[in-house]
């Protein structure tokens, strides 16, 4: 908010709806990890999934359709900005940024969670709750920069590749979520099970559906007919 | 107009439609059959792991067909290439082919659920894959027709593409 005070001094004014976007995610990220969802996630898995909706999907879609990265380059000192775009290009940051790694720590972590006994080890450990949650947020954040392109990233995949693993992601998130209906992770009863999977099913379903339309409304756009000449009526038949 | 330009649009008009289709379907049987008549279920016990994983690669790419689909329609559109006929063709056999594919391989196959349960589902079953088998013909002479008018110079453009 700071940054948005000081950057409308000197540039164009900040859009309010990406602002407004940016609470609305702090605020989804804050109550699925305090509060009263917080504690009744505690003994109740379908609480603990939508927590986990909101921590690893909707905060994270929210805070980067807010476009931070832009806000953070605009409002630094040049000096400044150009060295947090030098670490943006270099190689670590390209492979942490694909679409593929992200998905593979995003997806891969959650079938780590559920299929193993870590689920129920989180509980016992505090370092553990507190890291898992953290990871959950991080890994949902970078899945969703590697697909939507909506702050400046130095190294971009096509379109087709993101759709490709996107896919491949919300498949793993669906599968994922009918094995832990058959299976539920040790501790959990069966019929908590049954709904915390099915919201994580439908749940997710919902915020996918928000990534596949904004990735296809940008490739759209992307290869809108530039020249006029183009605009000529096809006859069919 | 005779041996004028083909409609280069004239394959994306089928991917559009095809894409549709399935994803269509595919929503349709989620919102009608799962949802609304609780016919379908989430899971069952005789479900294989291989239906799991062949449920969730559909479901997951036929939000992408549906909502990738109609941008393309939205694409052809703005190119002024859009081609209704070939469209539907495409949408009718993208519907058929996934109906028949979950009616056979997901139903029986994989055993991922049964149409619905507690009664006698051979009728079901065969309603629900002559529909598709239905679809996909007429699907097919549609498309098989519309090819055949852009095959006899039907499909002209006196200015070429770019």
């Amino acid at each position: 908010m700071g940054a948005v005070y000081f950057s409308n001094r000197h540039h164009k004014h900040w859009p309010l709806y990406r602002s407004v976007l940016w609470t609305v995610g702090i605020f989804l990220a804050i109550l699925s990890v305090a509060g009263p969802l917080a504690e009744r996630a505690h003994g109740n898995f379908t609480a603990h999934m939508l927590g986990h909706l909101l921590l690893g999907m909707m905060a994270p879609l929210l805070m980067a359709l807010a476009a931070p990265m832009t806000l953070l380059l605009r409002t630094l000192p040049v000096k400044a900005a150009r060295r947090i775009t030098n670490i943006l290009r270099s190689t670590m940051i390209r492979i942490l940024s694909d679409p593929v790694t992200a998905t593979i720590l995003n997806i891969g972590g959650l079938w780590l969670l559920y299929t193993t006994n870590l689920y129920q080890i989180m509980h016992h450990s505090l370092f553990l709750h507190v890291f898992i949650h953290i990871h959950v947020f991080l890994a949902g954040y970078l899945f969703t920069i590697s697909l939507l392109y909506i702050d400046p990233i130095p190294h971009r995949r096509s379109y087709l590749y993101r759709s490709i693993v996107l896919v491949i992601a919300v498949a793993g998130h669906s599968i994922l979520s009918k094995f832990i209906y058959a299976n539920p992770p040790a501790g959990v009863p069966a019929d908590q099970a049954q709904t915390g999977s099915r919201l994580m099913y439908y749940g997710g379903d919902l915020i996918d559906v928000i990534i596949i339309f904004l990735l296809c409304l940008h490739w759209y756009r992307a290869v809108r007919p530039r020249k006029r000449s183009a605009q000529v009526t096809w006859q069919n038949s | 107009m005779a041996n004028g330009t083909r409609n280069p649009y004239y394959g994306r008009n089928l991917w559009s439609g095809f894409l549709f289709g399935l994803g269509l379907v595919a929503f349709f049987d989620e919102a009608v059959f799962h949802q609304l008549l609780n016919w379908h279920h989430f899971y069952d016990k005789s479900t294989t792991q291989i239906g799991i994983i062949s449920d969730g690669f559909f479901h997951a790419f036929s939000w992408f067909a549906t909502i990738g689909g109609l941008f393309m329609y939205a694409d052809l559109r703005r190119r002024r290439a859009l081609w209704k006929t070939r469209w539907w063709g495409g949408v009718l056999l993208g519907l058929g082919a996934f109906q028949l594919y979950d009616g056979t391989v997901h139903h029986k196959l994989m055993q991922l659920h049964q149409i619905r349960y507690n009664v006698n589902i051979l009728p079901y079953d065969l309603v629900w894959n002559i529909t598709a088998i239905v679809m996909v013909i007429a699907g097919s002479i549609i498309l098989l027709k519309t090819r055949r008018q852009a095959g006899t110079g039907g499909v002209t453009n006196p200015l070429s593409h770019e």
